[in-house]
């Protein structure tokens, strides 16, 4: 393929070579295939969906939006950053405990928009969940146990801060 | 292998509600789904589809495609070794199109190459010259003849009536209505993808796909491949979301092919636009509909009459309408019916399973009926359907007796009795997110309009007409441990879960692996119907009673004591006679007990040409009562509550009924003010999450939802299928309800904006 680069990305905290990769690489793409990063999901492709959800300096993203050019010099953290992988975060436990979780392609984005959430709006309203979460969509579960993963999540945090 | 006691009762057990085993790697992003497969070597694959929706295929030229540095292979219809046709009951649709294109997005040539842009342009380069055909649409025109066949096999897919009792019979009340609905797309998350391995030298073929049914899928597959069933060997990749969009075929055979022509492993997977043109969709339908009652509004005779549009290729049309006619008395009692019914072929999208299979078209036009009916004869929603409610022991216009539990004057007045949202109308404390239209601001509050409608539903179980859906599965209990092996396709719904539940329940273990879901055991069926629980959880019991049953003659002939005298309490096997205790670890250390069991539903049959025979397994019931705020001037809708009671029989694992109901409710709302796949002359203008507009956390309401628990004596478990009956009557439900805030008839679902505002 002609237009071809090489770059470097931050992600996870580690350096990432990107070589001979096409210019024309969405950062989705080059997260699950060049890098071998799979917990990003692609369901949409055009930023409606909210399935490839990463943080890129702490904004939370649609990766599928973004030429992973483009990223160079920012720091990017997938669900693979999340948490280490023996040491599931509190969300991830309460989308398990609270049924939260069915055929699990939207969850890798909504579990990094949840973590997203609770760091701006440590105790959200059901409002404020509804309406900071309206931008991932889940065909599974009618978001009920969503809902109550992220309000268990939010009591926890509060009686252990 | 740890010897530890362990402490305390086994957790995870029939009833209980314990984590899925799956369920925290998904969260972590590390559970494989289809589409996140890949082998050393792969090439991509990609499809090239018709841009029109009927034209004769003049001649293919590929060589500008093969020119492409990369590409390393483009196939056609004669690169298909075997049978060029394939489908799930009917075998009409053809792999690649040979002669005549029949829909937008039709299959006519697939590549292989190094990167999905050197694919995209390797398609783009493929020339084809078509030839215009005049493309049929109107299912009326297919029903009439007045439009020349557009496939060999003509132009309706299936006719079938029920004639039932008096023919002539005028009720003193007599209300009619005829009712639409659009296509709605299963729009699951997790796009179509697959991964095939040739074997050396092109003798078999292995495939990891997000399918529904496994063996199906081996079935067509290998017979298009020109291969024996035991050469294409089936592997379940992950699955995000199916909801009947993965029960056909499509892209199985494009990349096994592909695989075997380059002989290097082969990725396919669609995009979202493909995704909407390359699954089968729910069946559009026109249903005509006539109630006679007594004044005091006992339905005495229906009359309906039934077009659903199967698009280009047959899929499950038949199977489809047959639900459709034998549900549209809906679950009230009926003695005297006119039913006809029609499946079409047109050059729409083909149409096939989605969650309600044809059961949500007719419940769309029974209920809207009951409402008509109640405000004839002066009784409220409520009144109508108790005073017609069915129950254990009464017929269906086809003749087949009711034995199932039919508690449905049960679920009605448990629903009544839950309590109605304390949100005031236009939401509470001037919050814009609980007004319709949203934070926008559109909606004058003083404006809004409640509307409170109800939706009841019956649902046939498993596969119905004589079609012997059967399950297996195998249960290894060793040192303490059992394993399970069944080719019980999991797509969310948490069957792996509650397999495991129900092998602890029954042998006392608290350890039960799960082996892979493949084609190295016998079929499961499909992950369809609601079936899973009732076919395969009654597989998984009785595989596990059998290897109880080893057991305990094991330990009798060790203790000497009857077998018959043993039983299972907590992690051991005791002597109910006696004083004997010994723990299932123990009696199983170092050695294995193996057992293989398949699971059938008792036999049914084909309707005969009035439409009459026992062609259903079973059936579960449920009712829903939705409460909306409209803004007639807008023509905006927020869904304020919905609220529902569902006959499960047995609820083995509560929170996954919840999420069966909530999700259900949630495309039930989609379907009735949201979601429609829109065409211009067969094109699909709206084929992306942009355009298609699928329920958000912000259009969900609260659900609140009562279980109705009496054990079915017919389910192996006690248990029904949980899974359509959400879906199917939260639609009529909600548009009851913008009905009744507005007060004026609406007959077509989605309800638009325009139809609101519109007269």
């Amino acid at each position: 393929m002609a237009d071809n680069e090489m770059y470097a990305l931050h992600v996870n905290g580690t350096r990432h070579e990107v070589a001979d990769a096409w210019i024309g690489e969405s950062l989705l793409y080059v997260l699950r295939e060049r890098l071998g990063l799979l917990g990003s999901k692609g369901a949409c492709e055009q930023g409606e969906c909210g399935s490839c959800s990463v943080l890129v300096d702490d904004e939370l993203v649609c990766s599928c939006l973004v030429l992973a050019a483009s990223a160079v010099g920012q720091a990017i953290v997938t669900i693979e950053g999340i948490a280490p992988h023996g040491a599931p975060s509190d969300v991830q436990r309460a989308f398990v405990e609270c049924g939260a979780v069915q055929c699990g392609f939207c969850t890798p984005g909504l579990i990094m928009a949840t973590h997203a959430l609770l760091e701006r709006t440590p105790q959200p309203t059901g409002s404020e969940i509804r309406e900071e979460l309206s931008g991932n969509i889940c065909r599974c579960t009618g978001y009920g146990r969503i809902i109550e993963a992220v309000q268990r999540v939010a009591v926890w945090r509060s009686i252990e801060p | 292998m740890s010897t530890a006691t362990r402490e305390g009762t086994i957790k995870g057990r029939l009833g209980d509600s314990p984590p899925r085993p799956d369920g925290l790697a998904k969260t972590q992003g590390a559970f494989a789904f289809a589409g996140d497969l890949s082998a050393d070597g792969f090439l991509w694959g990609a499809t090239l589809r018709s841009p029109h929706a009927h034209a004769r295929i003049r001649g293919i030229d590929l060589s500008a495609a093969w020119k492409i540095d990369g590409v390393a292979a483009v196939i056609t219809a004669g690169d298909v070794p075997g049978k060029p046709t394939y489908g799930l009951i009917s075998k009409d649709q053809p792999v690649f199109a040979a002669d005549v294109v029949r829909y937008v997005g039709e299959p006519v040539a697939a590549v292989a190459a190094d990167h999905p842009e050197t694919c995209r342009r390797a398609l783009a380069a493929i020339v084809v010259d078509y030839e215009m055909l005049p493309p049929l649409f109107d299912p009326e025109r297919a029903i009439d003849g007045s439009h020349p066949p557009i496939h060999p096999d003509g132009n309706v897919i299936r006719r079938q009536r029920i004639i039932t009792g008096d023919q002539s019979l005028q009720g003193e009340v007599i209300v009619e209505g005829t009712y639409e609905l659009g296509m709605q797309d299963q729009a699951f998350l997790g796009l179509e993808a697959a991964l095939a391995l040739p074997d050396p030298g092109g003798a078999g073929v292995e495939l990891f796909v997000a399918t529904q049914w496994l063996h199906e899928d081996r079935g067509q597959i290998a017979a298009c491949l020109g291969l024996a069933p035991e050469e294409v060997r089936l592997t379940l990749g992950g699955v995000g979301g199916a909801f009947g969009a993965r029960e056909d075929i499509s892209l199985q055979v494009h990349t096994c092919l592909l695989a075997l022509r380059t002989g290097r492993p082969v990725r396919l997977a669609y995009s979202r636009e493909e995704s909407f043109l390359g699954h089968v969709h729910r069946h559009p339908a026109t249903i005509w509909m006539r109630h006679h009652a007594t004044a005091q509004g006992s339905i005495q005779r229906i009359e309906a009459r039934l077009v659903l549009d199967g698009g280009a290729y047959a899929s499950t049309s038949s199977a489809v309408l047959i639900n459709a006619v034998t549900h549209v008395q809906g679950p009230y009692k009926c003695a005297n019916a006119t039913v006809d019914g029609y499946a079409v072929r047109t050059n729409n999208l083909p149409c096939g399973a989605m969650r309600g299979f044809g059961v949500v078209q007719a419940c769309f036009a029974h209920e809207g009926q009951m409402d008509k009916l109640a405000a004839a004869c002066g009784l409220d929603p409520v009144e109508i359907r108790l005073l017609n409610a069915m129950e254990t022991g009464d017929s269906l216009i086809t003749g087949q007796v009711i034995e199932n539990v039919a508690p449905v004057a049960e679920c009605i007045t448990r629903v009544a009795a839950l309590p109605l949202p304390d949100a005031p109308v236009g939401g509470r404390d001037g919050d814009p997110l609980d007004l319709p239209g949203g934070a926008g601001l559109t909606a004058d509050p003083a404006h809004i309009r409640r509307g409170i409608g109800w939706g009841v539903a019956i649902k046939n179980l498993m596969y119905s007409e004589a079609f012997d859906d059967y399950a297996t599965a195998r249960c290894t209990l060793s040192n303490g441990v059992a394993s399970l092996k069944f080719a019980t396709v999991e797509v969310g719904q948490g069957f792996v879960v509650l397999a495991q539940q129900i092998a602890r329940s029954v042998l006392g273990v608290d350890d039960v692996v799960l082996e892979p879901i493949d084609t190295t055991i016998g079929s499961a069926g499909s992950t369809s119907a609601s079936r899973q629980t009732w076919m395969s959880g009654g597989a998984v019991d009785g595989a596990c009673r059998l290897v109880r049953e080893r057991l305990f003659e094991l330990v009798g002939a060790q203790y000497d004591i009857e077998p018959v005298q043993l039983a299972i309490d907590g992690r051991d096997v005791i002597d109910t006679m006696g004083t004997l205790r010994v723990s299932v670890s123990a009696a199983t250390a170092g050695i294995e007990l193996v057992e293989t069991f398949e699971h059938h539903h008792r036999p049914t049959e084909e309707l005969d040409e009035n439409g009459h025979g026992n062609c259903h397994t079973a059936f579960a019931f449920v009712a829903h009562r939705a409460v909306v705020d409209v803004d007639p001037e807008l023509g905006l809708v927020k869904v304020v509550q919905v609220a529902t009671a569902q006959d499960v029989g047995v609820a083995l694992n509560p929170l996954s009924v919840l999420g069966q109901i909530e999700g259900g409710i949630a495309q039930g709302l989609g379907l009735a003010v949201m979601e429609e796949i829109i065409f211009t002359d067969g094109r699909v203008r709206n084929a992306s999450f942009t355009d298609y507009l699928l329920p958000t956390m912000l259009d969900m309401p609260t659900v609140v939802a009562a279980l109705i628990e009496h054990p079915d004596p017919m389910a192996p478990l006690g248990a029904k299928g949980v899974g359509e009956p959400p879906t199917i009557s939260s639609t009529p439900a909600i548009v009851a309800a913008i009905r009744d805030a507005i007060g004026r008839d609406l007959s077509r679902v989605p309800v638009r904006p325009a139809d609101i505002c519109l007269p």
